[in-house]
């Protein structure tokens, strides 16, 4: 017989149910801890790995300043700004991935698949290649794009019954017309411009420089931290507007600044990489099932997201003869999981 | 025990999108005891529960909670005190019971405080006034309707609330469970004082369970008191148009309405 009393003291009874919440949070710690890990030595690989390898040494030496000959130029100007580039787009589409799947309660509402990336890119291609402006310009022109698409699919979306299933399927429509206007775009790019025209099709990191790295730098160091600040109120939110706004949630407030922030990860990220496929809808589910479900995936799901992208363009410039840019590789990654995703709502005959 | 707190109607006008539903009600709602609102479908009792808990603007009128009205309250600190379970929350996937409930807690915490001995403590109490303290690491997916719907209150009873505000709690719960919730919310009402308020479908358990019954009819409060003062045959005729018979419930000495329909009626 075990020596239980019958009914144990209420601190007994609080001890056992803050085991159990310590248990499921340090498990969301630990997947945080590995993650955060896995994207740091990704970035080393992206660093150390290509046509020549530089060991770490070389590499801490080029980080510090110092002068090592080829090294300085091929880790520094060339593989430097690509690994940071793909880390911070990795965590921007991450997070804001989770951030809308969470929020429409749905996990195809992510804004790779309801067209907010699409506006990005198509915003981007066209003030690039058509108008030629400059770089930053671009990036400004994706942003209100990427606003703009998310505002216009959520004032189509108004009105129904199941807001989430109809928003999606709009957002789903607008994307592929975005994406035309993407490949028009592309189709008359002068031909010296197609190599760069191209990224907005796929996603790519060929070509990152570091002018590009600072933008979205800031842009994560800022957007990020505010989504993990909101993301008790993301939480609160997830369980129906009416059960949030009991908790003393201000609903309308969080969302748009919840949207705008998501949107303008996006956007950035986007208009730096280009589209990389599937990244923002998949990091949120891969890291549910990893940091278990019910507390805040915001950050797991951003260095999800950096590891995604690392792990896929590593795959794309060294797994086969030919290069693939990064998005080939996500790509083929992320769609079976958007058809698994389809057929399971179609069984359950709805869609949302 | 806890202070009493005073949630009053005041000519109170509300709907959706330009629609009143609700049409003019003043309503004090008695502390510390349970108060059930009737009504045919669409009369715009859910409509009145709604505007209570904030969850719809009044187009005119206003709500007042101890003197002030409640829109000018901040949320949270108004969270502190009015509770509300609605009609359908969503669970997340795969979350745990406990840290459901947990959720429960979001008015007391502060933005950068982490989880305290308190709030361990809200999630017990919750967990052991409605009976699934055996369930607090179970996945809420993987429970009953009626499970279910203990763990929701659980969630609302964590947020500690002196005034919880139930839209139709049993709806989807057989008979039995049906009568364990509201046989719960009297004992939360009977050992903490905490003002229920509830909309109930059910007329035989709103009469039953009711310290005050409150019949809304067209938008407007039609009757409101003790129900074996006001429960008439008339009275129900007017406010359901249902032709009926009043007895008293054995159980309870309570009215209880037998309804006159077409058939089997000897």
């Amino acid at each position: 017989m075990t020596a239980h009393p019958a009914t144990p003291g209420l601190a007994a009874r609080t001890a056992l149910v803050r085991a159990g919440r310590i248990r499921r949070s340090r498990r969301r710690a630990i997947v945080i801890g590995i993650l955060a890990a896995a994207v740091l030595s990704l970035v080393f690989a992206e660093i150390m790995l290509g046509k020549t390898f530089y060991p770490v040494s070389d590499v801490l030496a080029v980080l510090r300043g110092e002068s090592v000959p080829g090294a300085s130029f091929t880790v520094g100007t060339l593989r430097l700004p690509r690994a940071l580039i793909g880390a911070l787009a990795g965590l921007a589409f991450g997070a804001a991935g989770t951030t809308f799947q969470t929020m429409l309660r749905n996990p195809l509402a992510s804004p790779d698949v309801i067209g907010i990336s699409a506006g990005a890119s198509a915003a981007a291609v066209v003030s690039l290649v058509v108008l030629r402006w400059s770089g930053t310009t671009t990036l400004f022109v994706a942003l209100i794009a990427g606003v703009a698409v998310a505002a216009a699919i959520y004032l189509a979306a108004r009105g129904g019954e199941s807001t989430g299933g109809r928003l999606i399927l709009i957002g789903i429509g607008i994307g592929a017309m975005l994406d035309a206007v993407v490949s028009f775009a592309i189709q008359r790019a002068a031909e010296w411009d197609v190599a760069v025209a191209m990224r907005w099709l796929t996603g790519s990191l060929n070509g990152s420089r570091w002018e590009s790295v600072l933008p979205l730098g800031i842009a994560v160091a800022v957007l990020l931290p505010l989504l993990a600040l909101l993301s008790r109120q993301l939480r609160a939110l997830e369980l129906g507007d009416a059960a949030a706004t009991a908790l003393g949630v201000r609903v309308d407030h969080v969302r748009v600044v919840l949207i705008i922030a998501a949107v303008a990860l996006t956007c950035f990220a986007t208009a730096t990489t280009g589209p990389i496929a599937f990244v923002a809808f998949l990091a949120g589910p891969i890291v549910s099932r990893l940091a278990g479900h019910g507390s805040s995936l915001t950050v797991p799901a951003a260095l999800m997201g950096a590891c995604l992208v690392l792990t896929a363009d590593l795959i794309g410039q060294f797994a086969f003869d030919t290069r693939f840019p990064v998005g080939v590789i996500t790509g083929i990654l992320g769609a079976p999981y958007l058809l698994y995703l389809l057929i399971r709502t179609s069984r359950r005959g709805g869609s949302s | 025990m806890s202070a009493q707190h005073l949630l009053t109607a005041e000519a109170l006008v509300s709907g959706y999108g330009g629609r009143t539903i609700v049409d003019g009600i003043d309503l004090e709602l008695p502390a510390g005891r349970i108060t059930v609102i009737v009504g045919a479908n669409a009369c715009g009792k859910s409509t009145l529960l709604k505007t209570l808990s904030r969850l719809i603007k009044p187009t005119s009128g206003a709500i007042v909670l101890d003197g002030k009205q409640i829109s000018e309250l901040p949320t949270k600190q108004l969270a502190r005190t009015l509770g509300l379970l609605p009609q359908q929350p969503i669970a997340p996937e795969g979350i745990a019971v406990a840290d459901l409930i947990g959720r429960g807690r979001h008015p007391h915490q502060k933005l950068f405080r982490s989880w305290t001995t308190e709030d361990d403590r809200a999630v017990v109490e919750a967990l052991e006034a409605t009976g699934i303290a055996d369930l607090a690491d179970r996945s809420v997916d993987e429970l009953s309707g009626g499970q279910r719907q203990k763990v929701w209150i659980a969630m609302a009873l964590a947020q500690q609330t002196d005034i919880l505000l139930l839209d139709e709690p049993t709806t989807f719960l057989d008979i039995a469970h049906q009568v364990e919730v509201l046989d719960l919310l009297t004992d939360l009402n009977r050992r903490q004082g905490t003002t229920i308020v509830i909309v109930l479908h059910d007329l035989h358990l709103a009469i039953r369970y009711a310290d005050t019954l409150v019949a809304v009819k067209d938008g407007k409060v039609h009757a409101m008191g003790a129900p074996s003062e006001i429960v008439t045959s008339t009275l129900i005729e007017e406010v359901f148009g249902l032709r009926n018979t009043i007895i008293t419930d054995p159980v309870s000495g309570k009215p209880m309405v037998t309804p006159l329909g077409r058939h089997h009626v000897r």
